[in-house]
């Protein structure tokens, strides 16, 4: 009974460590221009708009949106705001495609964003505490669990952080773009969280992304090419409780099997032709292809080190950069699902997968506890 | 069931609220326990058969980033669940349920609101929800914009001093009745307007108090929602609007975003037994009640409303659990409830409630 939703807008900043060059809400229209342009739509077409952000700390401003409501174009319009950790831009495209689905609004803008400069982005994750760990340290035992369970060797974490650097010097947009990065300086670069070195590490980014969401009328009378949202879903579970299994958290494997049973998918690694995964550290890419049933228990290292997951492999992850690029925690989630949505129309660029028809969008949160994926393709179903 | 009952209607079948205090000594976590499972109780379902969550509360609240990851405790979020959370009323997380229900795959949803505002100072605090260039460095605080938005209103002749302090004694003379409310009692008028000012021409009891609380509903569709309650609290349209934040840039003795998504909400300006208005402000009372043109004779807060219980994220789901009690008790067969978020009433929810 739902109404099919199409993405047909597409829209980011640049992102970078600073963007002095741009107040809050310029930052913001910056990327919601771009995906109104993309859409051949004005903000006046819109009937709704759904922002996310990770904390409000960040920026030290109460639910900003409500300043912000005049730049989002969302005055005389609802305006929801959603916050689910990590994985708020992933809920946030979700709950947008809900409105279309559901046939409140035929055209929704779910924007998302952080501009982690006019704060400190450490001392936010730290629960505004002195003596936080930050993300990585959190991470950290999880993944050298993953490393001794797997048997991985650890040149697969520095051929993570290669492969998306390198993606990266491909998208315009991207952050950190170093295209002289090798193995080597990987293994050099400084010791943050063992295992973690400074280059597999994402950096902290101020950026906003935009997209726009529209029914399948809208979707089929685009002056270009939609990518539709074929399923969607998300999962949340405890943070710490005996018998967790934080490397391979249960409420992501429930997610994905979701995903793929909505989506029809029995087997996403030969029937998923590129993924967009929330990786801020290397280790995650493996954890990620075990963690979504793409890869069996143990071999999710072996897709990485084999180049599988490389553009151009046969299962590419991350072809954008990804988070380890680029990182406005807050905006990381809704451009996984935007890069998927620009994969599935063919408006890649130089960093587009060849003949890409159905991309997963992945985005994760809180203690890797909460999840939303979705699965888009370049025809509807 | 009733022929106009289809697979897209969304009741309310089960809620729970607890009492607001000045302060409590639990966390979030703690308050929203019971009251959760007394919503899932009166609904009178597995907690397991819950379809989606969602939730609504505000980090600077608790004083902590990611504050209410810890209320997925309160959730029972293991299994994992399918859950999602606002940084709003949790009227708004009630939205993005009914949104969901929508979708006609899932029965039944849990929709909860907690705040403490007694963890901080609410003058000092909520100054930094405002512009961060043009306002916020004013330090201008939320009971000054309604001190200006109530002179506003004075000076259109549409409401006295009088009339604001009369909303103040009705509202805690209803609240007499509500186990719920923070203050209650027989006021008298003359007595309220012998009050020095706080903010002119606001006195303090035209604010609302400082509370610590949670509250939590279940939503159920269509046939399950007749399976589980006798006399479900039909929702027969929701809708908010968003104003521009500048106050210079709205007239503030009118509410044109509750005017809009009332209309949108489908409410016709016909008969209405109960509204149940979000006014942290004696003064929004009166401004809301004339932008939503409320006929004669319907009863306004009798709750005792924001001025009698004020737990900021959970004060408009309340309103909507109190008009839905009315409706489930067969005292109301239509009732309107009213949710605001930001200041000067910025952004308003309305939802038109019905019985059978």
């Amino acid at each position: 009974m739902a109404e099919r939703c199409a993405v047909v807008g597409v829209g980011q900043t640049h992102f970078a460590k600073r963007r002095d060059d741009v107040s809050m809400p310029g930052l913001l229209r910056e990327a919601i221009d771009r995906a109104l342009e993309d859409a051949e739509l004005a903000l006046a077409d819109i009937d709704a708009v759904v922002i996310g952000k990770a904390p409000d700390a960040f920026e030290g401003i109460i639910q900003p949106e409500l300043f912000l409501a005049d730049a989002l174009g969302a005055t005389g319009k609802p305006l929801l705001r959603v916050h689910t950790a990590g994985s708020v831009g992933g809920s946030t495209f979700i709950v947008g495609a809900h409105l279309v689905q559901s046939r409140i609004h035929r055209r929704v803008l779910a924007v998302a964003w952080e501009k982690q400069s006019e704060g400190n982005a450490q001392w936010g994750l730290a629960g505004g505490r002195s003596s936080g760990i930050g993300a990585g340290g959190a991470f950290a035992p999880w993944i050298r669990a993953y490393i001794e369970r797997s048997g991985a060797p650890e040149h697969v974490g520095w051929m993570v952080a290669v492969k998306d650097r390198k993606n990266a010097c491909k998208n315009p947009y991207a952050h950190i773009r170093r295209d002289d990065i090798t193995l080597e300086t990987v293994r050099e670069s400084p010791m943050l969280w063992d295992p973690l070195r400074f280059l597999e590490s994402c950096p902290s980014s101020d950026g906003a992304c935009a997209v726009v969401l529209t029914d399948e009328a809208g979707g089929r009378a685009a002056p270009r090419p939609a990518a539709w949202v074929e399923a969607t879903s998300v999962r949340s579970e405890l943070g710490q409780f005996p018998g967790r299994n934080p490397v391979r958290p249960q409420a992501g494997v429930e997610c994905s099997a979701d995903v793929y049973r909505l989506a029809g998918i029995t087997d996403p690694r030969a029937q998923i032709d590129v993924a967009e995964l929330y990786v801020p550290f290397s280790w995650y890419e493996p954890m990620w292809l075990e963690g979504h049933d793409i890869a069996g228990p143990g071999e999710g290292w072996k897709m990485v080190d084999s180049g599988e997951t490389e553009l151009g492999g046969a299962f590419p992850v991350n072809p954008s950069g990804g988070v380890l690029s680029t990182n406005a925690i807050g905006a990381s989630g809704l451009v996984r699902f935007a890069e998927a949505a620009l994969q599935v129309r063919g408006l890649a660029g130089e960093h587009q997968v060849d003949g890409a028809r159905t991309a997963l969008a992945q985005a994760y949160g809180g203690a890797a506890q909460y999840f939303a994926l979705g699965i888009l393709r370049s025809e509807p179903t | 069931m009733p022929a106009d009952i289809g697979p897209t209607d969304i009741a309310v079948v089960g809620f729970a609220q607890m009492p607001a205090v000045r302060r409590s000594i639990e966390t979030e976590v703690q308050m929203l326990v019971p009251v959760i499972t007394e919503a899932i109780t009166m609904a009178g379902i597995d907690r397991r058969e819950i379809g989606f969550t969602c939730s609504g509360s505000c980090d600077y609240l608790t004083g902590g980033p990611f504050a209410f990851v810890q209320n997925l405790e309160a959730a029972g979020a293991w299994p994992p669940i399918a859950e999602s959370h606002v940084e709003m009323d949790g009227a708004w997380a009630l939205y993005e349920a009914w949104v969901r229900l929508l979708h006609g795959d899932i029965d039944t949803a849990l929709v909860f609101g907690s705040g403490k505002s007694s963890a901080s100072e609410p003058l000092d605090l909520w100054p930094q929800q405002l512009d961060p260039y043009h306002l916020a460095p004013l330090g201008v605080d939320p009971a000054s914009l309604a001190g200006l938005q109530a002179q506003a209103v004075l000076d259109t002749g549409r409401a006295t001093e009088r009339d604001l302090a009369e909303v103040v004694a009705r509202s805690r003379r209803n609240a007499l009745a509500n186990p719920h409310a923070q203050l209650r009692g027989e006021v008298d008028v003359d007595a309220l307007l012998a009050e020095p000012y706080v903010r002119q021409p606001l006195r303090r009891h035209d604010l609302g108090p400082i509370s610590d609380g949670a509250a939590a509903l279940v939503l159920a569709r269509g046939e399950r929602a007749r399976q589980l309650c006798e006399r479900p609290a039909w929702i027969r349209g929701i809708d908010h609007r968003t104003e521009p934040h500048l106050p210079g840039l709205r007239d503030l003795t009118t509410s044109a975003s509750t005017a809009l998504a009332a209309r949108k909400a489908g409410y016709d300006g016909g008969p209405l037994d109960v509204a149940e208005l979000h006014a942290p402000f004696s003064v929004q009372e009166v401004v809301l009640a004339q932008s939503l043109g409320l006929p004669e004779g319907t009863d306004v807060n009798p709750s005792g409303g924001a001025l009698a219980a004020n737990i900021v994220m959970a004060a408009g789901l309340i309103r909507i659990i109190e008009a839905s009690a009315r409706i489930m008790d067969g005292s109301a067969s239509r009732a309107l409830a009213h949710a605001t978020n930001g200041q000067l009433l910025q952004h308003n929810l309305v939802c038109l409630l019905e019985g059978s």
